[in-house]
């Protein structure tokens, strides 16, 4: 039987706007992932920490506040001194669309703006997430 | 044998007008409901009034339980006040919107603080790293809140601030910059948020544990009752509780409680009720369904009144009347086809006015990708203008009031909060309840029940699951650039070095000591901010002596 999905999903920065990513925890576990949920204001060193102690397939980040061109910049290079270069990392929440090149070109795979459905979600993530036994 | 209930003229409707009616062309669903999932009834009539009476629980406007709105006249003698939460980047940038709102005919400010500000957090530590002047205006130390309000005389106009966890900080600034513009305390007029338990319950921007916040909360009312007035000292504020997901009835019943929460541990603090209440403002969402909010705003003043009256036996009217500010919702807008977003936001208002808001706010088109251009800004206040001059709706007080359906609606509204207030009665009270995680878990059920209806396509939201377009043009949006953290991080040094350092530090240790006591904490807030101590330092002395708070996250 295929192991699940182990998913992290973390509120980095110092936004309290809980609402989207404890939505999308739920989905994804409601979808069958294993889903750790880490909480607000988690520096990037916490995030790839727990990322590291969860043995995480897929690191997603719920950014609204406008910091995101700071905080995943750090979260990638983390995850690659870490060797984790092959988790998945998505961003849901509020990115300009001028900024979603640079996230990119960083290694974020995903990035999804207010009203992606959940299972377009679900769906990435299963289709991206590393394949493992 | 009982006899045969007679029918009501409902029921003869039903059988003779609509039976054939529906056999003839079904409706479109089995089930109609409002957009918090409440169900409605295809039609109302005096019927579903019957446990409704007129004087008791709705009465003529200005007389108790005010359900048809606080002022005998509505809005015939004084619009709504037309109040546009603005602010970005920093004091200077935002002391300039707030001049092009004044002149475009804005009635009163509100100040939106970065997060930095709202946690009480210096622009320098790492936690700000990203954030300074990104959803609002970064404000470090008095030098910061004198450029806010440069040019703006405090004595003139009134002021809205949404700060919760340093409100004391915050609002002594803005006491200093009274003083040094020679404005008198007691005729400042103006509203702090300094609601620290939706923040626990939805908005999370809390920085010290819930009991030391209260405390805080609790000095503001005493510092105020002797020296401002004429301030509010409080906006028990809905909105963040709808934004998270809540359903209108557990906004209304969330807020309201927390209002009491308030009134009581102003009691236990030895307060007057009537020397404070008269001082508690209220800030409710205008979200979507039309009739839904307008019985919301209806139901909460009554449900005050009638609290205040009977359960804190408040004796002064003005403890009674529950005055309110709204803001249309955020968490309607859509990033897609934003242009819907401008009607959107024109019902909303509506509704609030409907509603007989004290004040409003109105989104802009572009909140879903980014804080609004001023184009946008003052569309928003267009709306609003509109609405007051030419849709006649400000004309008439409460012209919904006798609406079969508003008024089923308002009570029903009513009843559903005072069966949470039961609950929450229960668990010992809204500390209680929060540190349970009661309302929490209330809200997050929410938000993800209306997240599968809108998967399901049962909620169609314009643009976005339903009328959906392909490869629409962008629109201009605001984007604020990192110079903004880089001038306050460079305002900041200079600060550091040129304010009297030992007399920082004298007052930062004043403030320590009297945060071990019971003394009122407004007179050493008051010494560090004009001292030019920082938000930052002034916030960490607090962290030291009663810790920070962390929540346990609910899924």
């Amino acid at each position: 039987m295929a192991r699940k999905l182990r998913v992290v999903i973390a509120k980095p920065g110092l936004d309290g706007h809980d609402r989207g990513a404890k939505v999308i925890a739920r989905a994804l576990r409601d979808a069958g992932m294993e889903v750790i949920y880490t909480g607000l204001r988690q520096t990037p060193e916490q995030i790839v920490s727990a990322a590291l102690q969860e043995d995480a397939d897929v690191v997603g980040l719920s950014i609204l506040s406008g910091a995101h061109n700071h905080i995943a910049p750090r979260l990638m290079q983390l995850l690659r001194e870490k060797g984790l270069d092959d988790v998945l990392v998505v961003i849901g929440g509020i990115i300009p669309d001028v900024d979603i090149p640079k996230l990119k070109e960083i290694g974020v795979k995903g990035i999804f703006l207010p009203g992606t459905p959940m299972q377009d979600i679900v769906d990435f993530i299963n289709t991206n997430a590393r394949a493992r036994v | 044998m009982p006899k045969a209930v007679a029918e009501t003229a409902k029921q003869r409707w039903e059988r003779e007008t609509l039976e054939p009616a529906l056999q003839k062309s079904p409706e479109r669903t089995a089930q109609f409901t409002t957009i918090s999932g409440r169900p409605v009834d295809r039609l109302y009539t005096p019927d579903d009034l019957h446990d409704v009476d007129y004087v008791r629980d709705i009465n003529h406007p200005g007389e108790f339980p005010y359900t048809r709105g606080i002022h005998p006249t509505g809005y015939r003698g004084k619009p709504w006040t037309m109040r546009q939460f603005a602010g970005f980047g920093t004091p200077e940038d935002t002391n300039a919107r707030y001049k092009t709102l004044l002149a475009a005919g804005g009635t009163g400010l509100s100040v939106a603080f970065d997060l930095p500000t709202l946690m009480g957090r210096d622009p320098d530590h790492e936690l700000s790293l990203g954030e300074v002047g990104k959803c609002g205006v970064n404000v470090t130390s008095l030098a910061d809140m004198e450029t806010l309000f440069d040019d703006i005389h405090l004595g003139e106009i009134t002021t809205s601030m949404t700060i919760n966890s340093p409100a004391a900080m915050i609002f002594a600034m803005y006491l200093a910059v009274a003083e040094k513009q020679g404005a008198d305390w007691k005729t400042l007029s103006g509203t702090i948020q300094n609601d620290i338990l939706k923040e626990f319950i939805a908005q999370k921007e809390y920085i010290f544990p819930p009991r030391p916040s209260m405390r805080i909360i609790t000095d503001i009312f005493a510092f105020c009752s002797a020296n401002v007035p004429r301030w509010n000292t409080i906006s028990v504020s809905g909105y963040h509780i709808r934004e998270a997901g809540a359903t209108a009835l557990q906004e209304l019943a969330f807020t309201l409680r927390d209002g009491l929460e308030y009134v009581q541990w102003g009691v236990d603090a030895g307060l007057d009720v009537d020397d404070f209440v008269p001082r508690i403002s209220f800030f409710f969402n205008a979200h979507s369904d039309f009739f839904e909010e307008i019985a919301k705003y209806r139901a909460a003043r009554k449900i005050w009144a009638e609290a205040m009256r009977d359960r804190f036996r408040a004796k002064n009217e003005r403890s009674w009347k529950l005055r309110f500010h709204s803001q249309t919702a955020g968490v309607s807008l859509t990033a897609q086809q934003p242009y819907n977003n401008v009607v959107r936001t024109a019902l909303q208002a509506l509704s609030a006015v409907l509603g007989g808001t004290n004040s409003l706010h109105t989104n802009s088109l572009d909140e879903a990708l980014a804080l609004p251009t001023a184009e946008a800004a003052t569309l928003a206040l267009r709306t609003q203008q509109v609405i007051a001059h030419e849709s006649g709706v400000a004309n008439v007080v409460d012209p919904l009031g006798g609406s079969y359906f508003v008024e089923r609606l308002t009570k029903d509204m009513e009843d559903g909060a005072l069966a949470y207030f039961d609950a929450i009665d229960r668990m010992g009270g809204m500390v209680e309840a929060i540190e349970r995680g009661f309302p929490q878990k209330e809200i997050a059920e929410s938000a993800y029940k209306f997240q599968q209806a809108v998967e399901r396509k049962e909620k169609i939201i314009v643009g976005v699951n339903g009328f959906v377009q392909q490869n629409e043009p962008p629109i201009r949006i605001l984007y604020i650039d990192e110079s903004a953290a880089e001038r306050q991080l460079a305002k900041l040094d200079a600060l550091k070095r040129t304010r009297n350092g030992d007399q920082v530090a004298r007052s930062l240790d004043a403030l320590r000591a009297a945060a071990r006591t019971s003394v009122n904490l407004m007179p050493p807030i008051l010494d560090a901010v004009r001292a030019y101590a920082t938000v930052g330092e002034m916030c960490d002395a607090l962290r030291e002596v009663w810790g920070e708070y962390e929540e346990v996250p609910i899924i």
